[in-house]
């Protein structure tokens, strides 16, 4: 089967993902200063930087959700068990053996199934959790009733127990960048856009035939 | 023009009378020759209360708008033209054209030292009050009533229908040549008081009158406790010219307010009572009505519920204002500009005396760089603070106080003010306060509050004899009080919200000062204040969480490398 230079992230999608990613490190960093952690700026500052970039961060996931619906990405993230196994038995232990990943990416399904699976939970779960907990928290006066309430404390609780979780998933989604091919060849696709896929031969047709600017010219 | 001013005053007239402030004001001595050298005598800290032209007159935002726009030339009026040889004979000339003002002030806490809390229902006042400071005003009107707003108050029964007693000059009159004296002599330890003051032109003085000025205000207010700025710490001399750091509103170089811009009032009643304040103002006073006049003295009553700007930032600062009162950051500290204010006054040590005489000692230099007692016979030792970062409690207004007969602990400290509020009440707010301690007598057997007998020129004044026990008899009996005839010494402490001395915007409290684990706020317990409180094991959780991912990674990425170098 040939292998090609088949574009798999977009423009939006590759602005999407490093704006997303400023963003996350932006909040991040002041979070962890207004909770508390270390006064390297201001809490005043921190607060402002926090909030703009969370600010930000929803518009772009309003633009995010309605792109992934609309072209239909969104079944990128479809969970599957269907060669789960063997992708987690490659990390655990075929890794140190200098095994092959098991997954072969298709050009209509980038993520295997490991991946897809964290990413949904990320999308599905974390992330709104931290955003809800969040706009409760910006917007307190609002729901408070005029009292020092103590779900405050809960709501604040949520939303840095979230970002814990959010910055151990940042860590494990920069080691993974070193497995493979290494970091370079990880991080290329989602500047390019282009990333070497095996395609069967009706996959190549295909492409040729109705999506001919995918294909990197040989 | 502001429908509160109701009364116009030519004020051309100051201009000339301001010549007179040239005059120096003649020093009374301080210093007595005793045997064995020189020794300090009385109380001369007083010597600036009352006299306001030897320490200052400015001229306010509101004079000068007043001489503008006047409709009225007090020195034209052939009743001031005198010739008068009394104050009294003066209130007279102002009464028979301002004929209901009589009336007016005589329900006035200025005239009446006298307030029933509708609230409580406690009888307050300086009449009945007693404070950590020099505790009671009640049966030593012969020197406390130079700041009472009428003349020749000497004792509790004084006259309070008597109109022609109303002291109109003492707020009104702008040549700064005006002053008041206690009304009684006292002992000879006090007497220097009296010593060398030219005599008052009572004529020039009527015919100088304007509404009420900084120097009106301050000459008492900014010497309550006895001296420059002893009692509130927000309130002193500094205010008659402020820099503009230390007052946004009161300085020449900002608004040049005059007190009565904020304590707003008409028919001689003021908003901004200490007594009944307003903790929170947003729901009463700070709604939009335009051009509505607010009989508050509150900070909203001008700048509304939402006075930052419609920002990011402006919209995270006015989140506060239904928690924290403005004065909370905009009164970075108390007692700036160079003028300190009593934080510990112990009354235990007054009565040293050397070579039988009472004395005093300058153990303190402030800020504008003069000395301050840190002892005196009469009243014992004091210590003293200057930009002190106020402490914080949650207000909703209410003070309860300690009279003369509420029963007490005596072995914990005791509140002479009691301030409520709490986070879960919606009506309160965190503001800034200086706290006064103070040890002072009590009754020990009844475990009440005492009357003192201080001043006076007989032989139980303890301004002149030191002795506690006749003091006290003295002052529990003459106010009918029961006494169990044993003293002791209790501790106190006093609540003095801060809400003078309103620092420039780019001076505020930075957000960390209190948002931060060990910051001024570190007191206040029952309520999250992010960057200061946490749950502890969320951070037990946080640290496993990405310690251990990090581990794992770690771990994992050592292990390919091991592998594959043995492999390789």
């Amino acid at each position: 089967m040939p292998i090609r230079k088949v574009r798999i992230f977009n423009g939006f999608e590759r602005f999407w993902h490093w704006t997303q990613a400023l963003l996350i490190f932006v909040l991040l960093f002041t979070g962890f200063r207004v909770h508390g952690y270390y006064g390297l700026i201001s809490f005043d500052k921190a607060v402002y930087f926090h909030v703009v970039a969370a600010l930000s961060l929803i518009v772009l996931w309003i633009f995010a959700i309605f792109w992934h619906l609309t072209t239909g990405t969104w079944r990128h993230y479809l969970p599957t068990t269907k060669g789960l196994w063997p992708v987690m038995r490659f990390y655990a232990y075929g890794i140190f053996k200098g095994e092959q990943h098991p997954y072969r990416k298709h050009f209509w399904r980038k993520h295997n199934p490991l991946q897809a699976a964290s990413y949904l939970g990320l999308k599905l779960f974390l992330f709104p959790l931290i955003w809800f907990s969040g706009l409760a928290y910006l917007a307190y006066n609002y729901w408070q009733g005029g009292i020092s309430h103590p779900a405050l404390e809960w709501v604040a609780t949520i939303h840095v127990a979230a970002a814990f979780a959010i910055l151990a998933f940042v860590i494990i989604h920069l080691y993974l960048l070193t497995t493979g091919g290494g970091f370079l060849h990880h991080v290329a696709p989602m500047i390019t856009g282009y990333d070497e896929v095996e395609l069967t031969d009706a996959e190549l047709a295909y492409l040729e035939q109705d999506e001919p600017q995918r294909l990197a010219k040989e | 023009m502001p429908g509160r001013f109701r009364s116009s005053f030519h004020l051309f007239p100051m201009l000339l009378c301001l010549v007179g402030l040239a005059v120096a004001r003649a020093e009374p001595t301080a210093q007595a020759e005793q045997e064995g050298g020189k020794v300090e005598l009385g109380i001369t800290e007083y010597t600036d209360i009352g006299v306001k032209g030897g320490v200052d007159n400015p001229i306010t935002a509101l004079d000068e708008d007043k001489r503008r726009k006047s409709t009225a030339d007090h020195t034209k009026y052939k009743e001031l033209q005198g010739p008068f040889s009394s104050g009294p004979e003066v209130t007279k000339a102002c009464l028979s054209c301002h004929n209901k003002a009589g009336d007016q002030f005589i329900h006035n806490k200025h005239w009446t030292w006298s307030y029933k809390d509708p609230e409580t229902g406690q009888q307050l006042g300086k009449d009945w009050l007693i404070n950590n400071f020099c505790t009671n005003a009640r049966g030593n009107e012969g020197m406390c009533a130079q700041c009472h707003a009428g003349f020749n108050r000497t004792s509790p029964d004084y006259d309070l229908t008597k109109q022609e007693n109303i002291d109109c000059l003492v707020c009104h009159e702008s040549t700064g040549t005006y002053y008041k004296l206690p009304p009684s002599k006292g002992n000879k330890a006090c007497a220097i008081l009296f010593e060398g003051k030219p005599p008052i032109d009572w004529v020039k003085v009527a015919q100088s009158v304007r509404l009420p000025a900084r120097a009106n205000c301050g000459t008492c207010h900014f010497y309550g406790g006895g001296g420059d700025n002893v009692k509130h710490g927000d309130l002193s001399s500094v205010l008659f010219h402020p820099p503009r750091e230390v007052d946004v509103h009161m300085s020449e170089q900002g608004e040049n307010f005059a007190c009565i811009i904020c304590h707003v009032g008409e028919g001689h009643q003021w908003a901004g009572s200490r007594y009944n304040m307003i903790a929170w103002d947003e729901k009463e006073h700070a709604l939009p009505k335009p051009g509505m006049e607010r009989q508050t003295a509150t900070c909203e009553s001008c700048h509304g519920d939402k006075p930052h700007p419609f920002s990011i930032r402006g919209f995270k600062l006015n989140d506060h204002v239904d928690r924290v009162a403005c004065e909370s950051c905009h009164i970075p500290a108390t007692a700036r500009g160079g003028v300190a204010t009593k934080v510990f006054w112990d009354w235990r040590t007054a009565g040293r005396l050397k070579n039988g005489v009472g004395y005093r000692e300058e153990g303190y230099v402030q800020g504008n760089g003069e000395p301050r007692h840190t002892y005196k016979s009469i009243k014992g030792s004091f210590k003293y603070g200057e930009n002190l970062v106020p402490t914080y409690r949650w207000f909703d207004g209410k003070v309860t106080y300690t009279t003369i007969d509420t029963v007490f602990d005596p072995s914990k400290p005791v509140e002479i003010n009691h301030i409520e509020g709490s986070p879960q009440d919606p009506k309160s707010r965190i503001w800034p306060f200086k706290r006064m301690v103070t040890w002072q007598p009590y009754d020990k057997g009844r475990n009440t509050l005492v009357y003192m007998h201080l001043w006076g020129d007989d032989e139980d004044a303890f301004w002149g004899n030191y002795d506690f026990a006749r003091a006290i008899r003295r002052g529990m009996e003459e106010n009918g009080i029961p006494y169990s005839g044993e003293y002791g010494f209790v501790k106190t402490w006093s609540w003095w919200p801060q809400n003078h001395m309103v620092a420039p915007k780019e001076q505020a409290v930075d957000c960390d000062q209190c948002h931060s684990k060990n910051g001024r706020l570190k007191e206040l317990a029952g309520f999250y204040l992010p960057g200061r409180d946490s749950q502890p094991w969320l951070d037990w959780f946080g640290l496993l969480l990405v310690g251990g991912t990090l581990a794992g990674v770690t771990g994992h990425g050592l292990l390919r490398i091991l592998l594959r170098g043995r492999r390789g």
